[in-house]
């Protein structure tokens, strides 16, 4: 009896007979088309577009990213917030909010992760021209589940990590990492295309842009 | 996939009245051309570079298509080494059997599903429930349709035909009888509407442990799954669930994981007319500690190499599923998505539902006549397809079968829904031979018309009115 798998391969090429048996099956990318768009000075595009999906956004200094990560908690009202182990203690530095510590080793119960009052974490790349941050589950950005089930996310984007479009961040992910792309706080517009931010994901992302030049 | 039924009024026989059809036509009208000019923005954004991305896009595809036996082989490879687990299936039958079989396995009799147009088109919520398992749709529009016991009737926005007070009626009669209630006093404001969806299913994404979804991309070379989406639906799916089980079209696979750099462009600005959608997940096989510990993919064929074989028709395999071509369609836009009776509606399905079905049945012959040839869906289509040429080297396929009398009258169809209200008698030869080809017990298409209920005679008057409504009117 043939199987599935022979089936299914054997109507495929039965039906590419007409490619000739020796054209390559391998392809790389041509490339003709632009690794970036030129649409301006990379961290005000980023900020521009996080603005645009209603995302919080704001540039900071190093120097400053403690006291800001610790206003934006208090402005949050956040008491207990869940940080992936690897991330610096030094963000959290001016804060007095309660960190629950989180890694893949040793996972937060679901019903845990769904009692605190937000997530804390780096990233992996920005993309300027779509508003994009890419977590890849780095110990700094933690498990998937860190910063989808509560319901704001606090993100640290250092300006060396930005890009400007997306085929440049293409090529600095790792495909065999489980990579998240977030480009706003979820939204809808299933209902008469009226756009509603926030349905099931965090519906606040707060971007915290780290440059030396503010 | 089951039988089409243009021609039927596939909707509840609520949705007939009068003023619900003018709020079909208003929310269409809005829908496509907002759509519409949101992608025209950020497709111009780009520049000549969209060009460059489109004909680049196009090739990766096609290029695909033509070793597609090496790539599902890379695929089956790439995903095993990940850590997955490869089922095929060739058809519709064999991939609602793995599923179920999969799901028992798991000990479970609850799934949640994010939303597929493969598993729509194999029916497998239909299937799962014959075997005992309820299948949970999370995606809002989905939900809304799931509970209203209704049909989608766009790939975008699939409840486009329901208006908000309409909705908040289906939440507050129907959210109870699946789980968490609606709250009382719920008003049809979208926010309150999607609130309550979030509380709805809150309880849902945290308690399910099998996951069902499709996928819009699968990279051979890395055996990476890619899944578009907005509400977050797609990621507590992906993520929280034990077992995740991806039903993914055979046409979905891109060579290698730098692909994504032109695909990532050009579906989200086609598709929602957004720079970028709010989430994508990339999942290769599984990762300890992060997401589900055991994860399978279904290959599924169902009709798509008979596709393949056909060299003009191939091309419709190309199809990322951005909808820009519904947007664009005059004939769309005026028929709405019931009326193409197929999970793929619009220039899309007009070449890919009679392709994969092999144009077996009258009103599978009758969809290449659901056009009129303008060549807008062309112009917009990310990966060029070039739907008005498998138009018309389908209707040559019709022309040249068996019984072919009914060519004038199904080209009527077009005509019916643009401008004149002269050409209904022929529309409704066309309509005679819908009707001579709907048997008692459509096989289902979906499960609102089948199981439960027989499908209903086509009365000749409300055919009429039904058409006139739809497309007869001059706009
Ligand atoms: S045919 Fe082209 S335009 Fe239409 S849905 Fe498919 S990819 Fe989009």
């Amino acid at each position: 009896m043939t199987t599935a798998r022979e089936r299914v391969l054997g109507r495929v090429r039965a039906a590419l007979q007409d490619v000739p048996a020796d054209e390559p099956a391998e392809r790389s990318l041509q490339r003709t088309y632009a690794d970036s768009h030129g649409m301006g000075p990379t961290l005000e595009v980023l900020v521009d577009r996080l603005d645009d999906y209603k995302a919080l956004v704001r540039r900071v200094r190093p120097e400053e990213l403690a006291g800001q990560v610790a206003a934006a908690l208090e402005r949050r009202g956040a008491q207990r917030v869940v940080v992936p182990s690897g991330a610096p203690d030094g963000w959290f530095a001016e804060t007095g909010v309660e960190r629950v510590p989180d890694s893949r080793e040793d996972p937060l119960p679901l019903e845990a992760l769904d009692g605190v009052d937000g997530a804390v974490t780096g990233c992996a790349v920005a993309v300027a021209e779509s508003g994009t941050i890419v977590l890849d589950g780095e110990p700094d950005q933690g498990r998937r589940a860190t910063t989808l089930v509560p319901d704001y996310h606090l993100c640290v984007v250092r300006a060396e990590q930005v890009v400007d479009a997306v085929p440049e961040a293409v090529r600095m992910l790792e495909p065999t990492r489980p990579l998240t792309w977030i480009s706003g706080p979820s939204a809808t517009s299933d209902i008469e295309l009226d756009r509603v931010e926030g349905v099931h994901g965090p519906r606040t992302l707060e971007v915290l842009v780290v440059a030396a030049d503010g | 996939m089951s039988a089409t039924f243009l021609g039927i009024p596939p909707f509840p026989e609520a949705a007939h009245t009068a003023v619900e059809d003018s709020q079909l036509r208003h929310n269409l009208r809005k829908a496509t051309h907002t759509i519409r000019d949101k992608r025209g923005q950020v497709v111009d954004e780009l520049g000549d570079d969209w060009s460059a991305l489109r004909s680049e896009g196009a090739a990766i595809k096609e290029h695909t298509l033509r070793h597609l036996d090496h790539y599902l082989e890379q695929v089956e490879d790439s995903v095993q080494r990940a850590g997955g687990t490869v089922h095929w299936a060739s058809d519709a039958a064999e991939a609602n059997e793995i599923v179920t079989r999969l799901v028992h396995e798991t000990g479970q009799s609850d799934v949640v599903k994010v939303k597929s147009m493969a598993t729509q088109e194999i029916e497998l919520n239909q299937a799962l429930e014959r075997a005992g398992i309820t299948a949970y749709e999370t995606d809002l529009a989905e939900l809304i349709v799931q509970l209203g016991d209704d049909l989608p009737s766009h790939i975008l926005v699939p409840a486009i035909h329901l208006g908000r007070a309409q909705i908040r009626e289906i939440f507050l009669q129907q959210m109870a009888e699946w789980g968490v209630p609606a709250p009382p006093g719920l008003t049809d404001d979208p926010r309150a509407l999607a609130e309550a969806a979030r509380v709805h299913l809150r309880e849902r994404f945290l308690s399910t442990r099998t996951a069902i979804s499709g996928a819009n991309f699968v990279v051979a070379d890395s055996g990476t799954l890619v899944v578009l989406e907005s509400e977050g639906n797609g990621r507590m799916c992906l993520t929280l669930p034990e077992t995740l089980i991806s039903v993914v079209g055979i046409e979905k696979i891109v060579p290698t994981f730098d692909d994504l750099e032109v695909f990532m462009q050009l579906l989200p600005r086609s598709s929602t007319g957004e720079r970028m959608n709010p989430y994508t997940s990339m999942w290769t096989g599984i990762t300890p500690g992060d997401g589900p510990q055991e994860f399978h993919l279904v290959l599924l064929d169902n009709g798509r190499t008979d596709v393949l074989g056909d060299t003009v028709g191939r091309q419709a395999l190309r199809c990322i599923r951005c909808s820009a071509c519904l947007n664009a369609c005059p004939v769309y836009e005026r028929a709405g998505g019931h009326a193409y009776g197929s999970v793929y509606p619009g220039p899309i399905g007009a070449i890919l539902t009679p392709q994969l079905q092999g144009m077996s049945s009258e009103v599978d012959k009758a969809l290449p006549y659901a056009s009129s040839l303008c060549g807008a869906c062309y112009e917009v289509c990310p990966v060029a397809i070039d739907i008005p040429e498998v138009l018309v080297h389908l209707r040559e396929q019709v022309a040249e079968g068996p019984g072919h009398t009914g060519e004038k009258a199904m080209m009527a169809g077009a005509e019916a829904a643009l401008s004149s209200p002269a050409t209904l008698d022929a529309a409704q030869r066309a309509a005679s031979l819908a009707r001579g080809a709907v048997p008692q017990h459509l096989p289902g298409l979906a499960g609102n018309w089948t199981d439960t209920r027989s499908v209903p005679e086509i009365p000749e008057e409300s055919f009429r009115r039904w058409w006139k409504k739809r497309g007869g009117e001059r706009s």
